[in-house]
């Protein structure tokens, strides 16, 4: 699918600022707009789940404006590519204990937990390798590289397979996730100069469904 | 592995690119945009801003100035962050937490600040508890007083009591997610880091600390990564004044066998 079919929308849950993803996909010519309510995901192409803050406040906000079954919908029919970054990746997953033990979207399988903090730095924060897991079609060996993190909890994947790429911090952990057309990556890529506009290159290349 | 950030700091003055050192010297020499298009070029690890504007400094009707200042460095802003593709702090005279989150808003990754989150410090807990603490980063300038150092605030012009590890392990409790520490005595100087101080808050902490003050070569900004546990070096001058300095530090750093980001693939052109 080349970029200006595409429509991108932006899940708007009031986790941080879209500002910055929406800049990327402008830059690769996609159009894209932000997503007030679940009903406008229908005419979306791709959706994006971005988000910075806490995972029990992003799921409360997500459950609170519906936007937690409409997500689940779409992976269920895998009708559209979807991208979770930083916060909207670990929200994918069954469960995650920041700011309480507390249900996720449960599209992969997984539990988000707090990085060992003894030994290491925590926010886990700056330029980290980031090298390819289970192969797959979106995190391939050109993706490989250096990107952007700033976190503090990680994603325990439960199956390897939906490991897609990986970083070491301490510990290896899984930076990139993904089951079918559904796309989560911890770092940030729309802070992450080239590597990060290629790989949202390839995420507007896969092909989405608009119901519109 | 996680790399060492090597971090520009371009310090704004009434919406230009100053040079400053020790705190007082000023001399304005850039458009912030063109700066930035070029540093975006070199695909700099982040970028600082801090804007040094003193108050009242130029108009009597502050108020209206006040306004003045904050959308134009609003709009400096919005346009680095339309094109440049990286993580970007700004700070300088944030007083309160609207300043904060409109900063954040416009595009900001992380805020630095230094004077009220010293004075208010549930500033720093209302901050980080809003936007997450990987947003909030306390800023601390250090100088040397009868050789010992000594935290200042208000742009150096006032000292606190608390040393500046007390000082930055108390901001850590507050929230903190970051702190970027800045030598007085360096700035400018170009006679390298005083790693003592580095070292001494870097070990009181477990976030990360951003060094800056005193980068005179790209041997002195090798020592902070050999000798402090510092996350980050930071510099103005060096970069903004020597030719290619960016490209040629990651060069000089690497060869080093010190752990950078290589200077990577250009973006990818548009569709």
């Amino acid at each position: 699918m080349k970029a200006a079919e595409a429509r991108v929308r932006l899940v708007d849950y009031g986790m941080g600022n879209l500002r910055s993803v929406m800049n990327v996909c402008e830059y690769l010519g996609a159009p894209c707009a932000i997503a007030k309510e679940p009903k406008a995901l229908d005419e979306a192409t791709h959706v994006i789940l971005p988000g910075v803050g806490s995972f029990a406040e992003g799921m409360r906000q997500l459950n609170d404006r519906r936007w937690t079954p409409k997500l689940r919908a779409i992976f269920a029919e895998d009708s559209k590519p979807i991208l979770g970054i930083c916060l909207g990746m670990q929200l994918l997953a069954s469960e995650g204990t920041e700011g309480g033990v507390c249900e996720g979207l449960g599209l992969i399988l997984g539990r988000i937990v707090h990085l060992p903090g003894e030994t290491l730095r925590v926010p886990h924060m700056g330029w980290n390798e980031v090298r390819v897991g289970a192969v797959n079609e979106a995190f391939r060996p050109e993706n490989e590289g250096d990107y952007y993190f700033v976190h503090s909890y990680y994603f325990d994947a439960q199956s390897a397979e939906d490991v897609w790429g990986v970083t070491e911090y301490g510990i290896r952990f899984a930076s990139v996730v993904g089951r079918r057309r559904v796309l989560g990556v911890q770092f940030h890529p729309e802070k992450s100069h080239g590597l990060g506009v290629l790989l949202m290159k390839r995420f507007l290349g896969m092909s989405g469904e608009a119901r519109c | 592995m996680l790399k060492k950030r090597v971090i520009p700091v371009l310090f704004l003055k009434n919406g230009l690119i100053v040079r400053s050192q020790g705190f007082v010297d000023f001399r304005e020499f850039g458009n912030p945009i063109d700066r930035l298009r070029r540093l975006n070029d070199w695909q700099a690890d982040e970028l600082i801003y801090i804007d040094i504007t003193r108050e009242g400094e130029h108009n009597l009707k502050r108020d209206d100035h006040k306004i003045k200042r904050m959308q134009s460095t609003l709009e400096i802003l919005g346009a680095i962050s339309r094109e440049c593709f990286m993580p970007l702090t700004f700070g300088g005279r944030i007083r309160d937490f609207r300043e904060a989150a409109d900063y954040i808003a416009g595009g900001a990754d992380k805020v630095i600040i230094n004077t009220e989150s010293y004075r208010h410090p549930e500033l720093i807990a209302r901050v980080a508890g809003h936007f997450g603490r990987q947003c909030m980063v306390v800023g601390i300038d250090v100088k040397r007083v009868d050789g010992r150092p000594v935290v200042f605030i208000d742009q150096g012009r006032e000292a606190v009591r608390e040393t500046p590890a007390e000082w930055a392990r108390s901001a850590e409790a507050s929230g903190a997610g970051e702190i970027f520490l800045n030598s007085i005595d360096r700035d400018g100087a170009a006679n390298g880091f005083d790693l003592e101080i580095i070292e001494e808050v870097a070990a009181a902490v477990n976030i990360p600390v951003i060094a800056c003050g005193g980068a005179g070569t790209f041997d002195d900004m090798a020592e902070v990564m050999q000798q402090t546990q510092a996350s980050a070096v930071a510099a103005g001058n060096i970069f903004n004044f020597t030719e290619n300095a960016y490209r040629r530090s990651k060069r000089e750093l690497s060869e080093l066998g010190l752990p950078v980001k290589p200077l990577a693939s250009p973006v990818p052109a548009m569709s």
